[in-house]
């Protein structure tokens, strides 16, 4: 090889790099397992989260991913926030309806992945917290989950020789306090994007990456049937809906209870449909364990509920699907499955 | 006539400083408002102290506190001045003594009226954490923490006891617990049960303050209030009142538990 050939290949491979960066979302697939900073798939919408009081550094992020695979955030030392929150499951606890947490107590509510919460500006089912900062404080004082202080979390990690050199290292400061705490644990959760399953490859036209016909045709069911709710390319829309599926055995009133409005009775935050395949069981408190059951829900099963959402208020129980068009929308699901997130070792336990 | 003077002499010397300074932002003094927490007619003492509500039922308290916010005074002539906003937050406790003055500095004058929040502002209540520090910290406190974790929002007021007629709960206590808060909502409006109370100290006594020493406004504080006025509250039907419609009754009720006795000068 003469050094004419080397020169080309030498620009060709500058020419990829420069324009992979202009596609931030093709960055993240290139660079699995290394930090490169937040990035705005070029599929995706801004983010919502206020980068601007808490812009993320490597040192940051990192110690947020130890702090989220910390026992020490619970009460006895056992629970982290990834033993309800699993990688390989999208950080859900896969399998699990409610939540199972510290000394084997169970919650009221199906584990939520820790995905794409950039762009979330509610958080939980109800919506109660508006600030992602604020919210590692809701697991960490619940009864059921860590049953911990965070006054007590500072002072555990504050002992910590080597937790005083990393927060030193991530805000300049060895002294823990909840601020800085919370804000390490944002720079990790914003840090788990979902943006590389094959429809985000579609979308982006990477290479030549196309929907068969039969996810194509499943693209456009889902578009139409399930799009006033699950917008593209998130699959939610950030608001609190009553789908029907009826009142739970513990009268969970959702997204009432942090409104106290009678129009909220029942309602819950919509959830995205990025990686079905990873999150089962469905629902707020993971009632289906199949997305077959999810279908069968909304085809025949909507019930009329107190606040059922206009969408869903058919009056034949649901929306016909035929047995073609279920498999189209299913095959068209698995097209939002992202394995390059679920196996990042970037974002794995180190 | 010597007499007279010397009446004379001795009156000026009793009332101190008798010549405002002249209105300046930049000299601040120093300036207490003591939160003395009272039950009806008699001293609060956590735990042994027995009282009875307007409905006829037995109660001991074991747990009061509440945020005092956004001090502003106001001088006759109408100028008012806002005690800086990071600097205007306190936590009442009253199982720690010391907490029941808020201390704060403002510009030397002879003041007449002060307003406050019970509570806290809608504008902390959404700042950065970072901004949250202190009494305001949500990670502080355990059982007596004034945050909700799971439906973002301080706890203005919290006050928790026994009482024979309130049911047994799980552990078998007759236990009330009023936890009152409620900022009006994020995006979505809902109870707000900030309440700004202004006092007027004119008839026991307006606060003179000056570098040289510290004025304390003494208010009587008669937590009893919350369960008794517009709405009397029975332990026995509303044994727990947390983020509820119900939480506005008791947050009217207490917004009128504050009485100026007098200031020292």
């Amino acid at each position: 090889m003469n050094r004419k050939y080397i020169a080309v290949i030498g620009t060709l491979v500058v020419l990829v790099f420069a324009c992979s960066r202009k596609l931030p979302g093709d960055d993240a697939q290139n660079d699995t397992g290394i930090f490169a900073g937040f990035q705005q798939p070029g599929n995706f919408p801004v983010p919502v989260y206020h980068f601007e009081t808490n812009p993320v550094t490597k040192e940051g992020f990192e110690l947020g991913r130890k702090l989220f695979y910390e026992p020490r955030l619970s009460r006895n030392n056992t629970i982290s926030c990834g033993s309800c929150h699993i990688q390989s499951s999208a950080f859900t606890q896969h399998g699990h309806d409610v939540s199972h947490g510290i000394d084997d107590r169970l919650g009221s509510r199906n584990a939520p992945p820790i995905m794409n919460l950039a762009w979330n500006p509610l958080l939980m089912w109800d919506g109660g917290i508006f600030d992602l900062d604020l919210q590692p404080v809701a697991p960490i004082t619940s009864h059921e989950e860590m049953d911990e202080t965070v006054a007590n979390v500072v002072s555990k990690l504050q002992a910590l020789p080597q937790y005083r050199v990393l927060f030193k290292k991530a805000f300049g400061t060895e002294q823990i306090n909840t601020g800085n705490l919370m804000k390490a644990l944002s720079q990790f959760m914003v840090m788990c994007v979902s943006s590389r399953a094959k429809y985000d490859s579609v979308m982006r036209k990477e290479g030549n990456t196309t929907f068969t016909p039969e996810e194509a045709a499943g693209h456009t069911l889902v578009s139409e049937k399930c799009g006033g709710c699950h917008h593209e390319p998130l699959f939610a829309d950030g608001t609190f809906r009553n789908n029907g599926i009826g009142v739970g055995a513990n009268d969970d009133q959702g997204r009432f209870m942090v409104t106290l409005r009678s129009e909220d009775r029942y309602l819950f935050k919509v959830p995205s449909l990025r990686n079905l395949a990873y999150t089962a069981p469905y629902m707020h408190d993971g009632r289906f364990y199949t997305l077959d059951a999810v279908l069968d829900h909304y085809s025949t099963g909507v019930k009329l509920t107190p606040n059922l959402d206009p969408l869903l208020a058919t009056g034949q129980g649901g929306m016909a699907l035929t047995p073609g068009e279920r498999k189209a929308i299913l095959a068209f699901l698995n097209t939002l499955n992202d394995r390059a997130f679920i196996t990042d070792k970037l974002l794995a336990e180190q | 006539m010597t007499l007279l003077f010397g009446a004379v002499v001795l009156l000026t010397a009793c009332s101190k400083n008798p010549v405002e300074p002249n209105y300046d932002q930049r000299a601040l003094a120093p300036l207490a408002v003591e939160f003395d927490n009272i039950v009806g007619g008699q001293k609060l003492v956590l735990n042994t102290g027995t009282y009875v509500n307007a409905l006829g039922q037995s109660y001991n308290i074991q747990l009061l506190q509440y945020f005092i916010s956004n001090i502003q005074v106001k001088k006759a002539d109408g100028t008012a001045y806002t005690v800086n906003a990071d600097s205007s937050y306190f936590l009442i406790r009253q199982d720690d003594p010391t907490s029941r003055f808020a201390r704060v500095k403002v510009p030397e004058g002879n003041y007449t009226a002060l307003t406050f929040t019970v509570g806290v502002d809608s504008l902390r209540s959404i700042m950065d954490i970072s901004k949250r520090t202190g009494v305001l910290d949500p990670g502080a406190g355990n059982h007596d923490g004034m945050y909700w974790g799971w439906n973002s929002g301080y706890i203005f007021f919290k006050m928790e006891g026994t009482a024979p007629d309130a049911p047994a709960d799980p552990t078998g206590q007759h236990k009330f617990r009023y936890h009152i808060g409620g900022f009006g909502g994020y995006n979505a409006p809902t109870i707000n049960n900030i309440k700004v109370i202004t006092v007027d100290l004119t008839a026991r006594g307006i606060a003179q303050v000056r570098k040289d020493r510290l004025a304390n406004i003494h208010l009587m504080v008669d937590v009893s209030k919350a369960l008794n006025g517009s709405t009397n509250v029975s332990f026995a039907t509303n044994p727990q009142v947390m983020f509820s419609d119900y939480s506005v009754q008791i947050a009217n009720n207490y917004a009128k538990m504050f009485v100026h006795d007098h200031t020292e000068n």
